[in-house]
């Protein structure tokens, strides 16, 4: 992406894991310097072992993190987040309870230095269905998950095997579209919250850092080297169920210009690449070991090497 | 020392002695109030005839308004209708866009920095035959200086160009529902909600201060008070940091500070633990002219925004459903060690949705923790319906309703949000009454001028600003509105064994009236005169104030 901060969302309903999984992440930032912006009724959200010191509503937190606690007025925390954009590497902004995403999509377009990255909400596989019926807040519950680009379904340790079947399948119903990814104490990679720093690897298994992740992920490597149609291929992939819940990369055009593509569950951005971009195109897919597709992925690449209309 | 006050009649709101002629008072206390034979009996007195051929009233008592009413007149009086400032100056209402123009062209000459901000607020275009205003309008006052006006609603803002431009706004691209686009791909300069207010906020001198109230503010508010006979009123959704407690501690104590008010503290940005442990500590510092102690829970949004959370079926023109501003787990946290403290919660609803959400979470609390005259309070509670007041009146709690919508939206809600059948039920205050529910009657100012007879006059008339009455079964008689805005709304606050009516041992709070409200007429009882107030014994002429 630009030189915007990027932004992830963390929606879902009360208890679901939001906040568990918001330290989870300071826990295993690794290196990255993630500001985390929180909004609840709460007590303080982060762990006490984590902060290093504290200043009005902002927390310093080690391995050069930071948290900021926001009343009713998200805007203007974020406007002085902002302030810090050199010591910021990822935006995550943890949402009440009660929020509506995209809400607060719309209000992130209002700040041209901030970028949206993805919407991850999360949802309690105990709860999630009896909420979404909910005679008061069903219509909320189920305009979060509309809104997800990632379904975190947490919490999956607590119900047994055919009460997650049910539950993952009456997701799958409710959003058919949605990417869901199980986890038990909201531990899921960094890398699928906030994306990879650096995508030239070998195909790798991401080994859980704090030994709590209850799926396995995987990173696949692509090189393309024929140009390509990116909105298209972008598409596709955000499109089509190949277990992918990740991608990023660059990809040359049909015209010789690369061109950036982002993909965050089922939210596709394809950019202009910053012009040091050169060789062959690339692209990196992360996604659950066992779901993810390589040859779905491969189709859809291949898929793309068809002109747009004018070439 | 004791003064006994002979009136020209005293419309006392005591059920077993209504009217009187005279009043005796001892520091700051009613001794009695009935003729002069039966209070020169409490020994060595002087009589004052000031208010000889006045009428008094208990002092008015506002039930929901916010003191940030204190803080609007800094910026230019933009409002459609006649209002009048803290000094006493009634600002004619503007009906035109030019007319606004106008106006704000004649403050713009008055500031000397060409990139000082200029402000106004109360804009209510809706009256302008819906011709909405654009930056361009706003231009043409300067192009060099930000300019913005806040709308009556408080929802919804216009800014000129630059203002735009300094929030980083005048770009294309923009995809905000609450940032309109003009053909050119541009913001129209209308910006609507609180979060599209965020950006620009700082850069017209509209900041956070629209919510809070610093000195100058609060001793503005008092002013107004005076001048529409207000003695007590509540400061409904004050986060009330320690600096703006010991501000009103000190302020209010002033000798010449005339009004007592009851600020609410606002449940945000703290746990449900916490709150109510800042709360009852808050409640001992409560002096006689500042009371602290109590909760305010904002449960919607608006009507007129479309934020309000209604039943099926919903809005009349097919908005969704609006939007929740607390979980239900937080409400319940908050209603049960509120209750288990002893402490009052009003809690927030428009729609009828978010009204039935605190029943039903008030209903399960009781249970847990049985509290005989908890007095929680529905403010607002706008589209609640007969059976909705009953369970009110099961419950135990009060209502406190918001009759000025009518006149100033009636016709929207008509027309537009909530269609006629519900518009015509909009804050049911005969149907409240008629089930027994303790109820009070508000202004909400700044978003309507405070004025309780106003207030009354809108109850008792339920006329909308087109002249459709809106409800007429829904009219109440001209005692009953009496009684609301005195002990009625006193009652609500847990102030009723104090103030809302002139008896003994009460404060002397009164409201001193040129006009006599229970001879005027149902029709003119917000033309009522004002002379001013008496409050804890202190006179407050409107003239001087």
């Amino acid at each position: 992406m630009s030189d915007k901060i990027p932004v992830t969302l963390i929606g879902g309903y009360l208890g679901a894991g939001k906040t568990t999984l918001v330290n989870h992440l300071l826990r295993n930032a690794g290196g990255r310097r993630l500001a985390v912006l929180v909004n609840e009724f709460g007590e303080l959200p982060i762990d006490a072992d984590l902060i290093t010191a504290r200043d009005g509503n902002l927390i310093s937190i080690s391995g050069g993190c930071i948290c900021c606690s926001f009343g009713s007025d998200l805007l203007a925390a974020l406007m002085q987040i902002r302030e810090r954009r050199e010591a910021i590497d990822h935006l995550l902004i943890e949402t009440s309870g009660v929020a509506l995403p995209e809400s607060i999509v719309q209000s992130l377009s209002l700040l041209p230095d901030l970028g949206l990255d993805g919407v991850i909400v999360m949802a309690d596989a105990e709860t999630i269905e009896q909420r979404a019926r909910d005679r008061y807040m069903g219509d909320t519950v189920r305009a979060q998950l509309a809104h997800a680009d990632i379904i975190v379904l947490n919490k999956v340790d607590l119900v047994s095997p055919e009460r997650l079947e049910a539950v993952s399948r009456w997701l799958v119903e409710t959003e058919p579209r949605a990417r869901v990814v199980p986890s038990q104490n909201a531990g899921i990679p960094l890398e699928i919250v906030v994306g990879q720093h650096a995508p030239r690897q070998p195909d790798t298994r991401l080994t859980p850092r704090s030994g709590r992740h209850t799926a396995d992920y995987q990173a696949l490597h692509f090189e393309i080297d024929a140009p390509r149609d990116p909105e298209r291929l972008a598409a596709a992939l955000a499109a089509t169920d190949s277990g992918l819940l990740r991608a990023k990369g660059f990809v040359r055009r049909f015209d010789g210009t690369f061109a950036a593509l982002h993909i965050v569950g089922r939210r596709a951005q394809v950019e202009p690449a910053p012009g040091w971009i050169e060789g062959p195109g690339r692209l990196v897919c992360i996604g659950l070991a066992d779901r993810i597709d390589r040859s779905a992925i491969l189709a859809a690449i291949e898929a793309s090497s068809i002109a747009p209309a004018g070439y | 020392m004791i003064t006994i006050y002979p009136a020209r009649k005293i419309v006392t709101m005591n059920p077993s002695r209504p009217l009187a002629t005279h009043v005796a008072v001892r520091d700051g206390t009613i001794l009695g109030c009935g003729s002069l034979d039966e209070l020169t009996g409490w020994g060595k007195h002087r009589i004052d005839r000031i208010f000889a051929d006045k009428v008094l009233m208990p002092g008015l008592v506002e039930g929901h308004s916010h003191v940030a009413e204190g803080v609007q007149w800094r910026f230019v009086y933009c409002g459609y209708f006649d209002r009048t400032d803290p000094g006493g100056r009634v600002w004619p209402g503007v009906k035109s866009i030019d007319e606004v123009v106008a106006r704000l062209r004649v403050a713009n000459a008055k500031l000397y920095d060409s990139r000082q901000p200029l402000a106004g607020w109360s804009l209510d275009p809706i009256y302008f035959d819906n011709r909405r205003m654009t930056r361009q309008d706003l231009d043409q006052i300067s192009d060099a200086r930000p300019i913005a006006i806040m709308h009556a609603s408080m929802h919804i803002m216009n800014v000129n160009s630059r203002a735009l431009e300094l929030a980083g706004l005048l770009r294309k691209g923009i995809n905000h529902p609450g940032i309109p686009l003009g053909d050119d791909g541009l913001p129209t300069g209308e910006i609507k909600g609180p979060d599209a207010m965020t950006p620009v906020g700082p850069h017209v001198g509209f900041d956070r201060a629209l919510l809070a109230a610093d000195e100058p503010g609060l001793r503005d508010f008092a002013r107004l008070c005076v001048r529409k006979g207000v003695t007590s009123a509540a400061d409904l959704a004050n986060l009330l940091p320690q600096p703006a407690v010991e501000m009103m501690l000190r302020v209010t104590a002033d000798e010449q500070f005339p009004a007592r008010i009851v600020s609410l503290r606002v449940a945000r940005e703290i746990s449900p633990a916490e709150l109510v442990e800042r709360v009852v500590e808050l409640g001992k510092l409560s002096t006689d002219r500042l009371r602290l102690g109590m909760i305010k829970i904002v449960v919607d949004g608006s009507i007129q925004g479309f934020s309000a959370r209604l039943r099926a079926p919903g809005y009349y023109n097919g908005a969704p459903n609006g939007l929740w501003y607390i979980a239900p787990e937080q409400l319940r946290e908050i209603f049960e060690r509120a209750l288990a403290a002893g402490v009052r919660v009003h809690s927030h609803t428009n729609g009828d949705e978010a009204t039935e959400l605190v029943l039903d979470t008030l209903t399960a609390a009781l249970k847990k923790h049985p509290s005989p005259d908890h007095r929680f309070t529905l403010q607002h509670c706008q589209l609640a319906n007969a059976a909705q007041f009953r369970r009110m009146k099961a419950l135990g709690m009060c209502v406190n309703l918001f009759p000025n919508h009518h006149f100033y939206w009636g016709d929207q809600h008509y027309a537009l949000t909530v269609g006629p059948e519900r518009a015509e039920r909009m804050n049911a205050c005969a149907t409240a009454l008629a089930n027994g529910v303790p109820m009070a009657i508000h202004s909400d100012a700044p978003v309507t001028p405070l004025g309780p007879l106003f207030t009354a006059w809108c109850a008792v008339n339920r006329k909308t600003a087109g002249g459709r009455v809106l409800g007429a079964e829904e009219r109440i008689s001209v005692s009953d509105a009496l009684r609301t805005i005195t002990l009625g709304a006193a009652y609500t606050l847990g102030l009723d064994s104090e103030i809302g009516s002139i008896e003994v041992g009460k404060s002397a709070d009164f409201a001193v009236l040129e006009d006599d409200p229970t001879e005027i007429g149902g029709d003119k009882l917000g033309d009522v005169r004002i002379w001013g107030t008496v409050q804890g014994g202190r006179i407050f002429a409107a003239e001087t104030i």
